[in-house]
């Protein structure tokens, strides 16, 4: 036994797991510590499921047990099938000493599980790496870059376009004039050696301007872009408000190429396990008997944690409670106190009828392993309250009743299923009377309660009910049933027949079922929550105002999901119509696409011809129509056995149509892969920006295939992380990184993306101006030098500054007001017209740094009378009117001042010219008197008043209008950030301290809450008896419960139809 | 498991103004109270400007003739007439008479202008060694590529100065005759031909090689004249301080022009009687007509300029800060209108509200 790293996994390899550790590689269970080969695993990572799954090994494996000599030895062959990405499904074969055993999903671990509640266990590796079946559903990794760059590129390919036209125009126009004009001016101007033709001349004219033009292509643009990008990445990695602190957890900018992505999102797709839900479930409130206990109450002040201070004397040395529980209301405590029977039944109920397995530690604590969290809750929220569940056997359960131990005999187990969606329990209590306990769905339990029920105890516990569903958590009713010995027994016996019937003979027991589950009195229900992230209901209100759609992807089940849905306000009573898809083929999910969509459209239209093809391209035609006309909010909840045909292609249309009008849209039971393709689906076909946000394995492929992709943090496991582009701790935070940092990236990158094509455009056309006055002969307007810092020194910090620290409003407004997003969705700041704007900006402004100095110069003498109208005074005074004319424009562009850009923007000027002076002066032309000949040239032409009204005049000329424009239109067509700018500094002379708008919750009339992340099949793991550890037995006075009743095991072997379960069952027992 | 992620979130991210973009900031809005203010002061004050400029650019007298000599009219015409197939004949000299109306306020600027003329081309204007003219003796030797073809002379000498902008030195010379008295003998109006050229090219860009045995024919020797000049530099004239490289008018014309209609200083008439300007009355240029350009219809042209504490004459800057003066207060008018009629609005909704 070696420790390996997990890429040296190699299939055949038999590995040994430890508790919680993550599964390397799909694994064929030999065998674990716990009896009959059983392991847990949780497969969050997944499916999102949190509850744990069993998987047990072939008997003929698990009896290796931990013996390293025979499992090195073990040489049995498996044949299987090839890799593929279906979680649920493994078909295979074993070989081993001569037979033959099949393998099924049961007895395979995958990759990305958990191992729990099971100290060790040995698999042999199926499948390793790739080839397992999580990395079959990761999907591919793609390069993603923003939409933005891909914008870029079409367009650098216009300016590049763009370029060869001004190299062809000025070609063309140099041939011309050098056979008309040029060629009778031979005398002083020469052809060069091997230049003997106007045309060839114009061709290396062409050349010529292709290189003197070419800073209108911006190549330092891409640079300048990840320099911003950068910036706004370490931004968000210093974010003190997206740091969580219980984690120790900071946000993290993973790729640092899609900024700018994160303001344009249109559509959000998230995971429920463990970003929008914490995993945690509490017991919020129950109602016993027509009264809610658990509200918190006015004051406030008084919440006191109960279990602290009721903790009975003798529990205390053990500390049965558990610590993390929070209860707010007294008045259950004292009605415990006072006795009440039915509250006293209630929490029995909760102590009895479940499945949980109670487990000692190290520490002699109570723990229990909870296969469904929900149950835990329950079960935790009893204890707390004083009926601890201490210890179960296969036919016994021992409660701890206020401090007295009471062991009540089990006498069937009617277990849970998506069908029953109800459990019940039938024990005999020490004195003997048989009760029925059952829990389960209201809708369900309703209908089966007794007539004797008072009517307003049922009015009043649904009331409750419906007020539980409406605050998002998830109800169970409660009931019970007396059942007299004499018919427990005749049923009993009739579910013993049935159980060894061949045929029916689920149906049989199914009917037995619902025969004693009859007659129930109601006790109550209870309430627990799914608890969501911090901040979850505000984050998804906030989105959703800032018009981005919330798209809940969930491998869990659609009671959970939809419930998921109603807590975090997703899902409200207020929409107009809720549509769940549940078809299990084709036409079925067609058919139900279709009924919701004629049901979207009332009457406007009718989907009467059954010809789907015709029905897309109307579809397709009237898309735009139908998007205006459909008024009010939607839901589509989906599940993911008809998304599987919802996904193919001739529905997909359909789908995505109908989907996208809803408000919301949930699709649960989905696998990672399917969860992909739906991203994909609305990337594709909606050119929409999606962002996908998870925090386990089986998000990881949703998370690849967005465009962006958010990792949840600082909780166990990393696929999701590594495969983020951002990451951080909390759902919450993802409002901040959209709302403020997205915008700001987007709004930051646009303006400076403006102002660059406007700056290169301004700076290189005047070569174009200048073109039709000397001859096209590509004589570039500025001294060389300038050309090549222009970019570079003058100007390139200023706009840097801009595209790293500005802000047009703060973050707090940008939290307040999520509409403010919606520019970036709808590409409204950079996009072809804003470019052909800033084109047509920077042509207007070459024009007018040409024409003015070009006027001024024309035949015009200095102030001493020389000429000053020579190329090398021309080309200062452009350079200079052109540098303090882009300065003046990134001050106007600049709406956020701060101090680095005070510095950068004065600091460029400056620099612009010292280096100016510098590169005239007579000291650097004695030097290198070929490299500085405009020797003498600043100071001359700049002492000159001529040249200074020049520049000021080019100055106002080309800011001017820009100025209006944009006073025009703040004026007449104010954006919401104008406004909110304009109120932001008026906020900033008084500012009142603004309380924040208390986050209401809507009431609900939603009729059920109902939601269980129960499975089936462990009541009969627990009659069997065979998760139980005999070696160790919980309590040490029910070991004579346990051997005493050993006939009740032997009844309830001939209950389980699994002959490898009861061969191996019996084993226990003999232990 | 080791989890980079935790160890480098324990570090909880700097509480500074800077980190967490809380900088402190001046946000400018571009409100109305600055922008119109802004619009009708840069308007006013534009229309002052430009009113200004162009009563001083009205107020410079500025006297051309064209002397280029069309073929049929014109006093310079035999020598233009001569220059139709190349150069001219070898001083041809002809005169150009005019008369002064009244007073020519002094001092006075005597300029020639070109037309026509691209010394702004590029293949033109890089063609010269601007090492060999600062008098660097290696570069004298081996003047640069681009002054090609006008490197080497025929016999392979270099040439100094080598490039076709030095090769095409504007030649003609003018001398002014006034008629004193009238109808009276001519006198010759002294020209100041000193400091018209830059002080920076006079003295730092341009310099002569140093002189071998104390003559510049010396250091200039193994050189060759550019082509078309009739002498070779240190020839340019008899006043050693002015020739060579340093020639005042060589230099001037080294300073090559931006644009293809260009003026160059010749002399200031700022000498004797003349100090004042040019009394009224009859005057005469003499002009020895050397330089060809009729070949690509360019024109020359004498000039004589007042020049005022802008410069010379120049009625563009004038116009131009009017018209941008008026269009920055009729815009400042129309966001004025909108401005109130927005406002309008603004009360209108408010008290919807």
């Amino acid at each position: 036994l070696q420790n390996e790293k997990w890429m040296n996994v190699k299939v055949g390899d038999i590995i040994k797991l430890e508790n919680n550790q993550f599964v390397a590689a799909d694994l064929l269970l030999l065998s674990s510590s716990e009896p009959h080969g059983l392991c847990y695993i949780e497969t969050a990572e997944l499916d999102g499921e949190t509850n744990l799954k069993v998987r047990h090994a072939l008997s003929v494996t698990s009896e290796l047990g931990g013996d390293m000599n025979r499992l090195a030895r073990f040489d049995g062959i498996v044949v299987c099938e090839a890799p593929n990405n279906k979680l649920d499904k493994f078909t295979g074969v074993l070989s081993w000493k001569d037979s033959k055993h099949s393998l099924n999903n049961e007895k395979i671990i995958l990759r990305g599980c958990v191992l729990r509640n099971t100290s060790w266990c040995f698999g042999m590796v199926i499948f390793a790496g790739p080839d397992t079946k999580l990395m079959q559903n990761s999907g591919k990794t793609k390069f993603k870059r923003t939409s933005i760059d891909r914008l870029m590129n079409t367009l650098v390919l216009w300016i590049f376009g763009f370029l060869v036209c001004l190299g062809i125009i000025l070609g063309i126009a140099n041939s011309i004039w050098e056979n008309q004009v040029g060629d009778q001016f031979r005398t002083f101007l020469f052809w060069n050696e091997g230049e003997k033709s106007s045309v060839f001349s114009g061709f290396l004219t062409f050349w010529s301007y292709i290189i003197i033009l070419n800073t209108v292509v911006p190549i330092s643009l891409y640079v300048s872009m990840e320099v911003i990008r950068l910036g706004h990445s370490y931004f968000i990695n210093w974010d003190r408000k997206m740091y969580y602190y219980g984690t120790a957890t900071a946000a993290e900018a993973r790729t640092t190429t899609l900024n700018e992505e994160l303001g344009q999102i249109e559509y959000v797709f998230s995971d429920k396990t463990g970003t929008l839900t914490q995993n945690i479930m509490t017991f919020k409130k129950c109602s016993i008997n027509g009264r809610i206990y658990g509200e918190i109450h006015d004051d406030l002040g008084q919440k006191t944690e109960i279990t602290k201070k009721k903790e009975p004397v003798d529990f205390s040395v053990k500390s049965q409670a558990d610590r993390t529980f929070q209860f707010f209301d007294q008045s259950l405590m004292e009605s415990i106190k006072l006795g009440d029977p039915k509250v006293h039944e209630f929490l029995r109920l909760l102590a009895l009828c479940h499945t949980v397995m109670p487990e000692e530690n190290s520490a002699g604590q109570l723990i229990y392993q909870v296969q469904s969290p929900d149950e835990g809750a329950l079960v935790t929220a009893a204890r707390n309250l004083g009926f601890i569940f201490k210890s179960r056997t296969p036919e016994t359960i021992t409660i701890e009743e206020l401090g007295t131990l009471v062991t009540y005999q089990l006498l069937a187990f009617l277990d849970f299923n998506n069908i029953r969606k109800r459990m019940s329990v039938i024990v005999r209590n020490p004195e003997g009377q048989i009760k029925l306990y059952s829990k389960g769905a209201d809708t369900v339990l309703f209908e089966k309660l007794h007539s004797s029920n008072e009517e307003d105890l049922l009015s009043l516990t649904s009331d409750h009910l419906s007020e539980f569903a409406g605050e998002g958590l998830r109800t169970l009713a409660i009931a019970y049933r007396d059942l007299d010995d004499k018919y427990f027994k005749e049923w009993h016996k009739m579910l013993e027949d049935a159980n060894a019937a061949i045929d029916e003979r689920d149906e049989r027991i199914a009917e037995l079922y619902e025969e004693i589950e009859r007659d129930l009195m109601l006790l109550g229900a209870t309430a627990v929550e799914d608890k969501l992230q911090e901040g979850v209901i505000e984050t998804v209100t906030s989105l959703s105002l800032a018009n981005i759609k919330i798209w809940v992807l969930t491998g869990d089940k659609q009671e959970t999901a939809i419930n998921i849905g109603y807590a975090c306000n997703m899902l409200t009573d207020d929409m107009n119509d809720m549509f769940v898809i549940a078809g299990n083929n084709a036409v079925e999910v067609r058919e139900e696409l279709r009924k919701a969509k004629e049901s979207l459209f009332g009457q406007n239209r009718s989907f009467s011809n059954g010809h789907i093809v015709c029905e897309k391209k109307q579809q397709l035609e009237l898309d735009s129509v139908v998007e205006e006309t459909v008024t009010g909010d939607y839901a589509l909840i989906i599940n993911g056995h008809s998304l599987a045909y919802a996904l193919e292609s001739d529905v997909k249309n359909d789908f995505l149509e109908l989907a996208c009008m809803c408000k919301t849209v949930v699709c649960c039971r989905v696998t990672p892969l399917q969860k992909a393709q739906v991203v994909e689906l609305v990337k594709n076909h909606r050119n929409a920006v999606t962002l996908a946000i998870g925090d386990g394995a089986n998000d990881v492929s949703m998370i690849k295939s967005a465009h962006i992709g958010v990792g949840i943090s600082g909780q166990e496991g990393l696929q999701a992380v590594l495969a983020s582009d951002f990451s951080f701790a909390q759902f919450r935070y993802l409002q901040r990184l959209l709302l403020v940092h997205g915008r700001w990236s987007y709004f930051r990158m646009c303006k400076f993306l403006c102002y660059f094509f406007y700056k290169n455009f301004a700076f290189t056309l005047v070569h174009f101006w200048f073109g039709f006055f000397c001859g096209f002969s590509a004589q570039t307007v500025y001294d060389q030098w300038f050309i090549t810092l222009f970019n570079i020194v003058y100007t390139s910090l200023p706009v840097l500054a801009m595209g790293i620290f500005d802000q047009d409003v703060n973050d707090q407004n940008s939290m307040d007001h999520p509409q403010l997003y919606q520019p970036g969705q709808l590409n409204l700041l950079f996009n072809k017209h804003k470019f052909f704007t800033c084109m047509v900006h920077g042509i207007y402004t070459s024009l007018a740094l040409f024409i003015i100095p070009y006027g001024a110069f024309y035949n015009v003498a200095g102030e001493d009378g020389q000429h000053i109208a020579d190329y090398q005074s021309f080309a200062v005074t452009m350079a200079t009117s052109l540098v303090i004319v882009v300065s003046v424009q990134i001050a106007l562009d600049t709406s956020y001042w701060t101090v680095i850009n005070h510095v950068f923007i004065w600091g460029s000027i400056a620099t612009y010219f010292c280096i100016l002076f510098t590169m005239h002066s007579n000291d650097i032309f004695s030097t290198f008197p070929s490299q500085f000949p405009f020797v003498g040239n600043a100071l001359h032409s700049l002492t000159q008043k001529c040249v200074w009204l020049v520049i000021l005049l080019t100055t106002v000329a080309s800011v001017m209008p820009v100025v209006a424009f944009r006073f025009l239109r703040v004026d007449l067509y104010p954006t919401l950030s104008d406004q909110i700018r304009q109120w932001q500094k008026a906020q900033k002379k008084a500012r009142p301290p603004r309380s924040r708008r208390p986050q209401t919750r809507r009431s609900s009339s939603r009729r059920s809450g109902y939601a269980f992340a129960h499975q089936e099949g462990y009541g009969e793991l627990i009659t069997s008896g065979k998760n139980m550890r005999a070696k160790n037995p919980p309590t040490s006075g029910l070991e004579k419960t346990l051997y005493n009743s050993t006939s009740w095991i032997e009844n309830l072997c001939k209950k389980t139809t699994d002959t490898v379960n009861s061969f191996s069952q019996d084993k226990t027992v003999k232990l | 498991m080791t989890w980079s992620a935790t160890a480098r979130g324990a570090q909880q991210p700097d509480n500074t103004a800077f980190t967490q973009q809380r900088l402190p900031a001046w946000q400018p809005l571009l409100s109305a109270s600055i922008a119109l203010p802004l619009f009708f002061c840069a308007g006013l004050a534009f229309i002052g400007l430009g009113l200004g400029l162009y009563y001083t650019s009205n107020s410079i007298k500025e006297l051309e003739y064209d002397y280029t000599g069309s073929l049929d009219t014109g006093n310079c015409s035999a020598c233009a007439e001569a220059d139709q197939d190349g150069a001219p004949p070898p001083n041809c000299s002809c005169a150009l008479n005019f008369s002064l109306p009244e007073f020519f306020q002094g001092p006075v600027y005597f300029y020639y202008e070109l037309s026509n003329f691209y010394q702004n081309n590029r293949r033109y204007s890089v063609s010269c060694d601007n090492a060999q003219l600062s008098g660097f003796p290696s570069a004298l030797r081996q003047p640069v590529n681009d002054c090609a073809p006008y490197q080497y002379g025929a016999a392979g000498l270099p040439i100094a100065p080598c490039g076709a902008i030095a090769n095409s030195l504007f030649n003609d010379s003018f001398s002014l005759w006034h008629e004193l008295p009238p109808s009276g003998p001519y006198v010759e109006v002294p020209l100041d031909r000193t400091g018209i050229a830059w002080w920076t090219d006079n003295h730092v860009k341009f310099r002569n090689p140093p002189l071998v045995n104390g003559s510049l024919a010396l250091a200039f020797s193994g050189t060759a004249a550019p082509p078309s000049w009739p002498r070779p530099v240190y020839e340019l004239s008899p006043d050693p301080n002015n020739t060579g490289f340093v020639n005042q008018d060589f230099v001037v014309w080294m300073r090559t022009a931006a644009l293809p209609t260009f003026r160059k200083l010749y002399a200031r008439i700022r000498q004797g009687n003349y100090s004042a300007g040019l009394p009224r009355g009859n005057y005469s240029v003499h002009v020895t007509y050397n330089y060809p350009v009729r070949a690509f219809h360019g024109r020359k042209l004498v000039v004589f300029s007042s020049i005022s504490w802008m410069g010379g004459k120049n009625p563009f800057l004038g116009i131009a800060y009017l018209v941008v003066g008026s269009l920055c207060i009729l815009t400042g008018f129309v966001m004025l209108v909108v401005y109130i009629r927005y406002q309008d609005q603004d009360d209108e909704d408010d008290s919807d509200d």
